[in-house]
């Protein structure tokens, strides 16, 4: 019998910064508003916890690009907080390893309280300008960027737009049909007080008239920078008692790596990478993609999402386009509703925690003015895409 | 928009590798217009990026070779965004090397515009050679005929 050691932790608590354009604050002033609202979600007092995790790490701050926020050890140290298991890092199973980490720390006995959290300051460290290439003013790189970056394949679009091509050239997706992804994600962020584009709307033709990036991807299948910090407490299932709501249970993490795990040398150009922690996640599982109820899939780009719905099941290789036409499927009253906070497409670029921390809330039922019409069991999140994958399966309640 | 297609003129200036034991012949073949890319010796196996053991079998026997040259547009995109102002746009490939399936480079493709670009037509090899002398680019053009 496997062990699935992730169901002896529970989300316990939750809680988000301000999410803005420009905010102007630091990372770490975004990160203590986030870490202090999730534990006091949790009905618990920063004294009860003892595991702190983050993705990535420390040295990516606002004077950096803005892409991580503190380190594990300055968060630590800012709220006189005495830990028995911290951990931060960008290896493992893209944003979500920090997820991982915690169900580690507590399936082990090193942790009983966990505080996960991450933080961006984006749009902040772009200002006025627009997003710089990744290597910029770089003397020389090494390892895998070496192969790509000489080429002017300096941006995840660069590394995406091939796939996305592909998709099209062999599969017939339609823009019509990946810009659903667009579209549905502005409706959604309609009803998001915290959504970036909530007051804008998105129309099909607006999507098709926009700018392109790297073709076939236009402006409006990539996210928007923003700041905010997103924080989740991860308890143990013996505290359940203690939660003041709904628990969230971690049902099943999908942490694989199969195949070559790589932006461009992964074998098979109809899938990506996501098909290994995909299919981790269901081996751990009894549930399937038939049971779940709401979907939060990683939109740093559309065509990421498409291939995690394939990845995940929710349709066959080379079939979402047919999946996501028309965008009935994917709305808030459709089968699978997808990303119902506005995703990272219109919600902001929360890196991953804007789908973990939705996909929480919906299971509470405490989405407010976008809770869910049919209040779901069972979500799913992943996140990432090449070099950098993961998923979990997460349930309303214990099992 | 026409992209920037002539060899020398895609991007201002090419971020540099920092050569090594493992990828100088990968970087330097274009000298001898070669394209050295790393082969087990004793399964035979093509693999890219270079490493100093087959992935394929786990030999440590391994090192670079030169490969024809020839292969096909894998996949490609047309990059806009000025991410380095004033490049855009060029043309970003996946080259899939004749070698071997799923043998493939990250490249630019020159002499040809993005809208003539067709998943699978064949292309060659062409090396762009860095300012600093030391570091030569293996870029790829339509075969004779194939392009425009």
């Amino acid at each position: 019998m496997t062990v699935i050691g992730e169901r002896t932790a529970y989300i316990s608590g939750l809680g988000q910064s301000a999410v803005g354009r420009n905010l102007g604050r630091t990372e770490m002033s975004l990160t203590v508003e986030a870490i202090t609202n999730a534990v006091a979600d949790a009905g618990l007092r920063l004294s009860d916890i003892d595991g702190l995790v983050t993705y990535p790490t420390g040295g990516s701050g606002t004077a950096h690009g803005g892409f991580g926020g503190p380190s594990p050890a300055a968060v630590q140290d800012a709220l006189g907080l005495e830990l028995d298991f911290y951990s931060g890092s960008s290896d493992g199973a893209a944003q979500l390893q920090a997820l991982v980490n915690a169900c580690m720390a507590i399936a082990t006995g090193l942790a009983r309280h966990v505080v996960v959290f991450r933080t961006v300051t984006e749009a902040t460290a772009q200002g006025g300008g627009g997003r710089r290439g990744i290597g910029a003013g770089t003397a020389a790189v090494d390892g895998a960027f070496q192969y790509i970056l000489p080429f002017g394949a300096v941006s995840a679009a660069c590394w995406l737009a091939p796939l996305a091509r592909y998709h099209m050239d062999t599969f017939g997706l339609a823009r019509e049909q990946l810009g659903q992804l667009a579209v549905v994600s502005r409706a959604n962020a309609q009803l998001n007080p915290r959504a970036l584009m909530r007051g804008r709307t998105l129309t099909l033709d607006d999507y098709l008239e926009s700018r392109m990036i790297a073709t076939p991807l236009c402006l409006f299948d990539c996210d928007i920078p923003c700041d905010g910090a997103t924080a989740l407490v991860v308890s143990h299932v013996d505290t359940v008692a203690d939660c003041p709501h709904v628990p969230v249970q971690v049902n099943a993490l999908g942490t694989a790596s199969r195949g070559r795990p790589s932006w461009d040398q992964w074998e098979d150009l109809a899938t990506f990478p996501g098909r290994g922690p995909a299919a981790h996640m269901w081996e751990r599982t009894e549930l399937t993609a038939a049971d779940v109820d709401s979907a939060h899939i990683y939109d740093g780009f559309s065509i990421i999402t498409t291939l995690w719905l394939e990845a995940l099941g929710f349709c066959g290789t080379g079939e979402a386009g047919a999946f996501l036409d028309g965008g009935k499927r994917i709305s808030r009253d459709g089968e699978l509703p997808l990303n119902t906070d506005g995703g990272q497409l219109s919600g902001g670029r929360l890196h991953g925690f804007g789908h973990l921390h939705e996909a929480a809330l919906q299971l509470r039922g405490d989405a407010g003015d976008r809770q869910l019409p049919t209040q779901p069991e069972v979500s799913v999140v992943t996140n990432g895409a090449g070099s950098t994958v993961g998923c979990a399966l997460l349930t309303r309640g214990l099992t | 928009m026409t992209a920037r297609t002539s060899v020398g003129s895609v991007l201002p200036l090419r971020v540099k590798p920092f050569l090594d034991a493992d990828n100088t012949a990968f970087w330097t073949g274009g000298a001898d217009g070669r394209l050295m890319i790393h082969r087990c010796r004793g399964c035979g196996t093509w693999f890219h990026p270079p490493a100093p053991v087959c992935r394929a079998c786990g030999s440590l026997e391994v090192g670079a070779e030169q490969a024809s040259g020839r292969g096909v547009v894998a996949s490609y995109t047309v990059n806009v965004q000025p991410w380095i102002p004033g490049a855009e746009p060029y043309i970003i490939a996946w080259v899939e090397l004749a070698e071997q399936p799923n043998l493939r480079l990250t490249t630019n493709l020159v002499d040809i515009e993005g809208e003539d670009v067709v998943l699978g037509s064949p292309v060659e090899v062409v090396f762009e050679q860095h300012p600093d002398g030391d570091v030569w680019y293996p870029l790829f053009r339509p075969v004779d005929g194939s392009g425009k």
